[in-house]
């Protein structure tokens, strides 16, 4: 009779935190200026690159925008996206990010 | 009813996989298996064969294609050579590594460098370690065959399987084949069910970071860690050989046609010497020992059919009562031997077995390799083996070492 083990290929429910919580990773934290952001600024859902180009999901396409910092990595893609530049690297640790 | 007709292993395979009711082909093509893709692409477009066939830009992309259409559970094919197969690599560890029962035709060609179309195995013996089951075959019926029972084989076990056959010397060569009917293939072979489906509906990340100790998911069920994964796929290669065997005998009872299983063997009864290999090169040894035993030498063939899982209870068994033991195989491990030669020796390990073993290492890079030549080195070999020299060192046949002159 043929055995099964429905446990034999890796796999999970997608969920937050699979491999734990992501944020202590990071050494840049971004930081937004909601005076400079666009959907903050025109009050209004619009653009949010940093949400389409966050490879981890962590962004929240929200008025206003939110990151999720106990997950974000630290990457910087959303600051480089960012067309008004409204997002800061601020090392962590450092000034401002007590 | 079954029907006869004329076909070249390519054929062969293309007609065994329509029969099999695959479901997405996806391959590139490269000499020598090109046909076979091309009459896939032509029976999928005519709706001969109702499958998709998707287009690739390389080997790499089309196994990928086969990992995710057979993740979602679709019954997927693909077929390559040579060094299509060696840009295939990386996915040929994550489709075993994931359990999936894609099934795939390895045409066997030799390896660059230097370039070269033609027929050794160079390009399967180097896949050896990546978890495929590696099934080789003798002539077209046996392609055919092989490639119907390769599923079967897959889609129980939860492992890739490779049907193997030489480049030209069976892929383009003409030969009466038996092609069974569908209801006795339908019956043989029902229909897949994947053991993880993905779907929209129930996602799943597949084939995660997986971490070197088990450890609790996401819902709190504990998981296996990575070492624990690859114990369950050599553990279920180990127990493949049994399946094998058992789908051959099935096989054998409904098609009327027992290819051997893991092994066969050819007037190996009462023989002094065994000459073995895998595919064609076993053929050619039939002729070989026709024609010494005419001189009155005691030969035999042992035909491997299954190389991995290597088979080692059944060759122990094959080869116990062999005087002396030379196995012919068209590959090398370099700086070393032959890697049958190798896998044969440590299969011996411990028994008593004590035979000379001597390797030949032929027909590289589609170097014919002739019955009578097999037939002499044999002769050669044993009487090394009466002076005194129990093994080696390799002899490559027929390959000249003087400097070409006008």
């Amino acid at each position: 009779m043929e055995k099964t083990d429905p446990n034999i290929t890796a796999m999970c429910r997608p969920a937050p935190g699979e491999a734990g919580k992501t944020g202590d990773w990071r050494d840049l934290r971004p930081v937004i200026d909601h005076t400079k952001c666009i959907p903050s600024v025109k009050k209004r859902a619009a653009c949010y690159l940093c949400w389409l180009f966050c490879p981890d999901g962590v962004v929240k396409p929200s008025i206003p925008v939110e990151i999720d910092l106990e997950y974000c990595k630290g990457c910087g893609i959303c600051a480089e996206e960012c067309p008004a530049k409204a997002i800061t690297m601020i090392p962590e640790g450092g000034e401002g990010t007590t | 009813m079954s029907r006869t007709e004329i076909l070249t292993g390519n054929q062969a395979a293309a007609e065994g996989a329509k029969l099999c009711h695959i479901q997405v082909v996806s391959a590139y093509p490269i000499t020598p298996q090109t046909s076979l893709t091309e009459y896939l692409s032509q029976a999928i477009e005519s709706g001969e064969i109702k499958a998709e066939y998707v287009r690739v830009e390389s080997e790499h992309s089309a196994l990928s294609v086969c990992i995710a259409a057979s993740s979602v559970g679709a019954r997927a094919f693909t077929s390559t050579s040579s060094h299509g197969l060696l840009y295939m690599h990386e996915q040929l560890h994550w489709a075993a590594g994931s359990r999936l029962p894609i099934v795939m035709c390895c045409v066997n060609r030799g390896v660059g460098a230097p370039w070269s179309i033609f027929n050794d195995q160079q390009d399967s013996i180097s896949q050896r370690d990546t978890g495929w089951i590696q099934i080789y075959c003798r002539d077209n019926q046996e392609i055919i065959d092989t490639l119907i029972q390769a599923y079967r084989i897959a889609e129980i076990v939860k492992i890739p399987v490779m049907v193997c056959y030489d480049g030209f010397v069976l892929s383009h060569t003409m030969m009466p084949v038996e092609i069974p009917d569908a209801e006795t293939v339908d019956a043989f072979l029902p229909p897949y069910h994947a053991h993880t489906i993905l779907s929209p509906e129930d996602p799943r990340n597949i084939n995660p970071v997986t971490f070197p100790w088990r450890r609790a998911d996401q819902d709190g069920v504990m998981c296996d860690g990575y070492m624990e994964l690859r114990y369950k796929l050599q553990s279920a290669l180990e127990a493949a050989g049994e399946t094998i065997a058992a789908v051959g005998r099935d096989f054998a009872e409904r098609f009327g046609r027992d290819h051997g299983g893991l092994l066969w063997r050819y007037r190996t009864e009462d023989a002094d010497v065994i000459l073995t290999g895998m595919g064609s090169i076993a053929t050619e040894a039939t002729m070989a020992v026709d024609a010494l035993r005419e001189q009155g030498i005691a030969a035999g063939v042992v035909g491997l059919r299954v190389y991995r899982p290597f088979p080692k209870a059944a060759v122990r068994e094959a080869f116990r009562d062999a005087h002396a033991i030379l196995v012919m195989e068209k590959d090398i491990s370099y700086g070393y031997e032959g890697a049958l030669c190798s896998d044969l020796k440590a299969a011996f390990y411990g028994t008593e077995i004590s035979a000379p073993i001597h390797n030949v290492v032929a027909g590289l890079g589609g170097r014919d390799v002739k019955a009578r030549e097999l037939a002499e080195v044999t002769r050669e070999i044993l009487d090394r083996i009466a002076a005194g020299q129990p093994e080696g060192p390799t002899t490559w046949l027929n390959c000249r070492t003087d400097t070409p002159t006008e």
